[in-house]
């Protein structure tokens, strides 16, 4: 992988909530490098507490890393970065006194898309989502799957290099996840945009991701990168091949290890 | 079928309530015309709605109206700009309102009724004392609402907006302001209600004008029946204002 090709650089980046010695003391991920190639969709997957949020934060300039640096598209990230980089928070991250097309292009305002551009392109977006006959509604009239495809298009209308998603479908049912994902993967292999993705579900991380980031229990360093190896967009029959099960097994593996300490990590601290 | 049940319950409900009022005012009639309840105490509804034609024809409300209306104008003002001005810096950081919130509550708490002989000693028997003791009663529902508004906006919201690249003028006007609005519209209805209050009975208590001070110089000078008229002049008044209140923030709610 040559330089060029790198749109996120992460070199050593470590955080830490509060100082050694405080009883609020969280050493949430430690020294961690990490280089995600133009276009390529990853996944952080890992116990819970383990940083993967606090990773993406850090690369998304809403996080000031401890120790490390990070770079998007050659630039240092040291706060957000509208023009590069849109987030795809948990299911609540719309604004629930606007409607769906307001929302949507509340957030080209706030990015500073001149005003006779941010209506095609909000209907552009609503349309790539499926939701041209909701753009009226309100969030809280829609359901959780679908206010997620409203913020997936907020965060599409802004046309940045990366995305960052921080479990999008977390909130919401299996087989709406399932349908989503497969819908994503569609949408996303004609953008061509850099991704990162967090999530919990293991089958999520191999249908979605070009490589799948594993973390270890805190505090949370990367324990292991499985390349999936499976050209975009993945037809909703990938999940049942052979190789899927093997990805999944191998992910299942690395991870049973670290959450079984997760979580006597936190029944230590309830103790 | 639900629709209908449930407006066949509201008409119900609303004959009782009717009746109820209409049975109130026939023993009051019943009371004063045949069973000799004393006129001074209490006067018959007739010679009471009388009174009140006679008011309304004659405009002699009209001064006392003003005053009053001024009154409260002026003391819902004050404690509009003061206290969402105020609750809005204290919402800016999480200490001001730990130190200030439980401090404001506790204050909102206090028969604030009590400093109006301090407020005539300050500022008169005129309206002067009116409007001080109606900002101070409607300050702290006003101010306390607009922390809570501006103070509790959901995290998710600022820092989606934070990441999308918001101003901080963009902040307030996209984000802030939307999510603190319906809140503070609540606390401007109950610091209305209260500053309302307020002014009537301080009028009745120690002032030179004002539909307050007209009822208690009607008791004094046993004009009962003129009383009564006044009474349910205010009532009504004050009905409509708290309606016309109440209507207003359900409009900007809704959305």
């Amino acid at each position: 992988m040559t330089t060029g090709d790198v749109a996120i650089h992460v070199r050593d980046v470590s955080h830490q909530f509060g100082e050694p010695g405080d009883a609020q003391f969280v050493q949430a991920l430690q020294h961690t490098s990490l280089d995600i190639a133009r276009g390529e969709l990853l996944c952080l997957i890992g116990p819970s507490g383990c940083g993967k949020s606090t990773l993406l934060n850090m690369i998304g300039g809403l996080l000031t890393p401890t120790t490390g640096t990070v770079e998007v598209s050659g630039k240092p990230v040291r706060g957000p970065l509208p023009h590069d980089i849109a987030f795809v928070f948990q299911e609540n991250a719309l604004f629930p006194w606007c409607t769906i097309i307001e929302n949507v292009k509340l957030g080209m305002v706030f990015q500073g898309v001149p005003k006779a551009e941010q209506e095609p392109r909000a209907r552009k977006a609503l349309d790539a989502v499926g939701l041209k006959d909701f753009m009226g509604h309100y969030p809280a009239q829609l359901s959780g799957g679908m206010r997620q495809r409203a913020a997936l298009a907020r965060a599409l209308s802004l046309e940045t290099g990366t995305l960052l998603m921080d479990e999008p479908f977390g909130a919401l049912d299996e087989q709406t996840r399932m349908i989503l994902g497969e819908d994503l993967s569609v949408l996303l292999s004609t953008t061509g945009k850099t991704i990162v993705f967090v999530t919990h579900s293991l089958g999520e991380a191999v249908f979605l991701a070009d490589r799948v980031a594993v973390f270890s229990a805190r505090p949370g360093r990367i324990k292991e990168i499985i390349a999936v190896d499976e050209p975009h967009p993945r037809k909703p029959s990938f999940v049942t091949t052979e190789k899927f099960s093997r990805l999944r097994n191998t992910l299942y593996e690395l991870l049973h290890e670290e959450i079984r300490k997760a979580v006597e990590q936190s029944a230590t601290v309830v103790a | 079928m639900s629709v209908r049940r449930d407006r066949r319950d509201k008409i119900a409900s609303l004959s009782v309530q009717v009746g109820f009022l209409v049975a109130l005012v026939a023993l009051w009639y019943l009371g004063t015309a045949y069973w000799g309840i004393s006129r001074i105490l209490l006067p018959n509804p007739v010679n009471v709605w009388a009174e009140l034609k006679d008011i309304l024809a004659s405009g002699e409300y009209l001064p006392d109206l003003r005053v009053t209306l001024t009154e409260l104008a002026a003391a819902f003002a004050i404690s509009c700009t003061a206290g969402i001005t105020l609750g809005f810096f204290i919402s800016r950081s999480p200490y001001l309102i730990k130190v200030f919130e439980p401090l404001l509550a506790g204050f909102y708490s206090v028969p604030v009724i009590l400093f109006l002989p301090l407020y005539v000693l300050f500022f008169g028997l005129g309206p002067g004392s009116k409007i001080a003791l109606g900002t101070t009663i409607s300050f702290f529902p006003i101010v306390l609402n607009t922390i809570a508004g501006f103070g509790y906006v959901d995290k998710i919201f600022i820092t989606a907006a934070r990441s999308m690249g918001a101003s901080d003028f963009q902040m307030f006007r996209y984000v802030l302001l939307p999510a603190a609005f319906p809140v503070i519209l609540t606390g401007l209805r109950m610091g209305f209600t209260v500053a309302l209050l307020a002014i009537l009975g301080s009028e009745t208590i120690a002032s030179l004008a004002g539909l307050g001070h007209r009822i208690v110089h009607l008791a004094e000078a046993m004009e009962t029946a003129r009383m009564f008229a006044y009474i349910a002049f205010v009532v009504v008044i004050a009905a409509l204002l708290n309606t016309a209140m109440s209507t207003l923030e359900r409009r900007a709610k809704r959305r």
